[in-house]
């Protein structure tokens, strides 16, 4: 286990000696907030938490799995509270119950005759109401608050390296299976008579987007991260017709969120999570409106120019 | 004509199947030998996509047997040996993929072949045969010119021939057609058409759900009646006649097609 963490530290100080670089072009009083180790770890674990999210987003939105990821995020709560009751590291609960609640949702929706948006909303609700009993129990942890609403700023060492090791499946697993993953996206039917096992990257994604949510649970929150799942993905799909080009823009969207939303919330003095997000929906409203061929603004003018002829 | 022509594309044995307990298929057996074109019909939900449905494997036989070239149809699946087209109709067309991606994805089961470090680098260094079936597929169905635009922009017609494309692209020794011919425009549909002739002459197999009774007669080798039960099976002349259809509409099985049907 030593050598193992002693891998991870010395990967995040190569990784945050990198951003530093990138830091160090900005002009001074931007830069100067990262002078500080729990501000360099906060921006270390932005920029990975809106990257992953911004991959998983493409799948997400394009499969319309939006509720779904909130369903998940929902369920995570109840794992979190009962690793705390049982001194886990809070990831380990929250893997457990999210990947559970999904399953279960996948249940009711094969084997009854319960639709998968009510299927969803019975799954999650039931575990994020028992989560609330059993936090209700505990005497109030700020630490739970944290898992609730985010806190990047304080972000623990091996919250940092479950963020980097989720990121690093999340990137090997979308980029081996980059092409089934598409092709079920866009067309399941055609990826089983191509003899693709089906079942397997549906679970396969949903355990992804499982590991992203708990991976993100520090920075935006259980209530917010589903924004960070959706938004990027959606405002990529408004700019681009090429599926490669939505993963790169959405990419960026969540990174720049990421960072900009922490170094408004340092400088305001507001909650992380929801200024992460504020900017993560203004980027989309710029692209709703000015998106060269899918925005308001370009469809209107269309519009307009052939009602002129 | 080798040894392996004599190996049926399709053969179903008493085969039932059922959608959420509700049986669509009933005691099929019939037998399709490689090289010939089968239209399929039958009223609206008389069980002919299920029997589509069961190839592809996105419906697993209640009882009974399905071989395809002699074989599981899940190994014939992952061998390539099964061209796909569905109807789409719940196809999400927004989808961010160009035309010749999509006709692409048709070689995606084929790359699994491919050594690894091909299948890990963009398509530009990978393997170009694929690269070539997905353009020779494009302008077998005159949509090359097409081929950087989005799918979504794209007619019904059009969208139906780059889905062909697709199947022809995978070169696959059986093809599976569900309603090729609903919504398309008159060219679009004899250019489909045509396409098929020449895949049946170059001889592989075309199996094909339609509505469509006069494509069917000019174009179909056999003929394959279906409502929920196998009703006959001959040439399209033969099955095509009033008292045949009248028997399908109403469901009665032709008395002297009982037992194993073997295509003509």
């Amino acid at each position: 286990m030593l050598p193992l963490e002693a891998l991870a530290t010395g990967v995040i100080d190569a990784l945050i000696a990198l951003l530093m670089m990138a830091v160090s072009l900005l002009p001074e009083p931007l830069a100067a907030p990262f002078e500080y180790r729990f501000m360099q770890r906060a921006l270390l674990t932005s920029v990975l938490v809106g990257a992953i999210c911004g991959l998983l987003s493409c799948y997400v939105v394009l499969k319309r799995w939006s509720l779904l990821g909130d369903a998940i995020s929902h369920a995570v709560l109840p794992g979190v509270a009962i690793a705390y009751l049982l001194g886990w590291p809070f990831f380990i609960g929250a893997f457990i119950t999210g990947a559970l609640t999904s399953l279960g949702i996948g249940a009711l929706e094969r084997h009854t005759r319960i639709k998968a948006d009510a299927a969803m909303g019975l799954m999650f609700t039931a575990a994020f109401a028992l989560g609330i009993v059993i936090i209700s129990k505990i005497a109030t942890s700020t630490h739970l608050m944290h898992i609730l609403f985010g806190n990047v700023l304080g972000v623990q060492t091996t919250a940092l390296i479950l963020t980097l090791v989720a990121s690093l499946v999340a990137v090997l697993a979308i980029w081996l299976a980059y092409r089934p993953l598409l092709l079920y996206t866009f067309d399941p039917q055609q990826a089983q008579a191509l003899g693709f096992n089906t079942s397997l990257i549906h679970y396969g994604l949903i355990l992804l987007l499982t590991l992203t949510i708990v991976a993100s649970l520090e920075t935006v929150g259980i209530i917010l991260v589903v924004a960070m799942l959706i938004t990027p993905g959606a405002t990529a799909h408004l700019l681009t017709d090429r599926f490669p080009t939505m993963l790169a823009i959405s990419v960026s969207v969540g990174v720049i969120s990421a960072v900009v939303g922490l170094v408004l919330s340092v400088s305001l003095d507001v909650a992380s999570g929801g200024a992460i997000v504020l900017v993560a929906s203004s980027l989309f409203l710029i692209a709703l409106l000015a998106a060269p061929k899918h925005g308001l603004v370009a469809r209107h003018w269309r519009r307009w120019r052939l009602n002129r002829v | 004509m080798g040894m392996t022509d004599s190996i049926p594309a399709l053969q179903a044995t008493r085969l039932y199947a059922a959608y959420h307990q509700h049986p669509v298929l009933e005691d099929i057996t019939l037998t399709l030998p490689q090289g010939q074109w089968t239209a399929i019909i039958g009223p609206n939900g008389a069980g002919k996509s299920s029997l589509l449905n069961l190839v592809i494997g996105s419906l697993s036989p209640l009882r009974g047997e399905l071989r395809i070239l002699g074989d599981s149809p899940a190994a014939q699946r992952r061998a390539g040996n099964i061209a796909y087209m569905a109807q789409h109709e719940n196809m999400e067309w927004d989808f961010p993929i160009s035309v010749r991606e999509t006709v692409l994805t048709g070689r995606y089961g084929l790359m699994r072949e491919d050594p690894l470090w091909q299948r890990l680098l963009p398509r530009h260094w990978a393997n170009p045969s694929h690269r070539q079936a997905a353009e020779a597929a494009l302008e077998a169905v005159d949509m090359a010119d097409h081929a950087t635009r989005p799918i979504g922009e794209l007619s019904g017609g059009q969208k139906k021939r780059v889905m062909l494309a697709r199947a022809l692209a995978q070169k696959a020794k059986i093809l599976l057609l569900d309603e090729p011919l609903a919504g398309v425009d008159p060219p679009s549909e004899a250019l489909i058409l045509a396409t098929l002739e020449r895949e049946r002459s170059n001889g592989h197999t075309v199996i094909m759900v339609t509505h469509d009774m006069p494509s069917a007669r000019r174009h179909a080798d056999n003929v394959l009646l279906i409502n929920r039960t196998l009703i006959g099976m001959g040439s399209p002349g033969e099955m095509l006649s009033d008292t045949m259809l009248a028997r399908l509409a109403v469901g009665t099985p032709d008395a002297r097609h009982g037992g194993v049907r073997v295509a003509a």
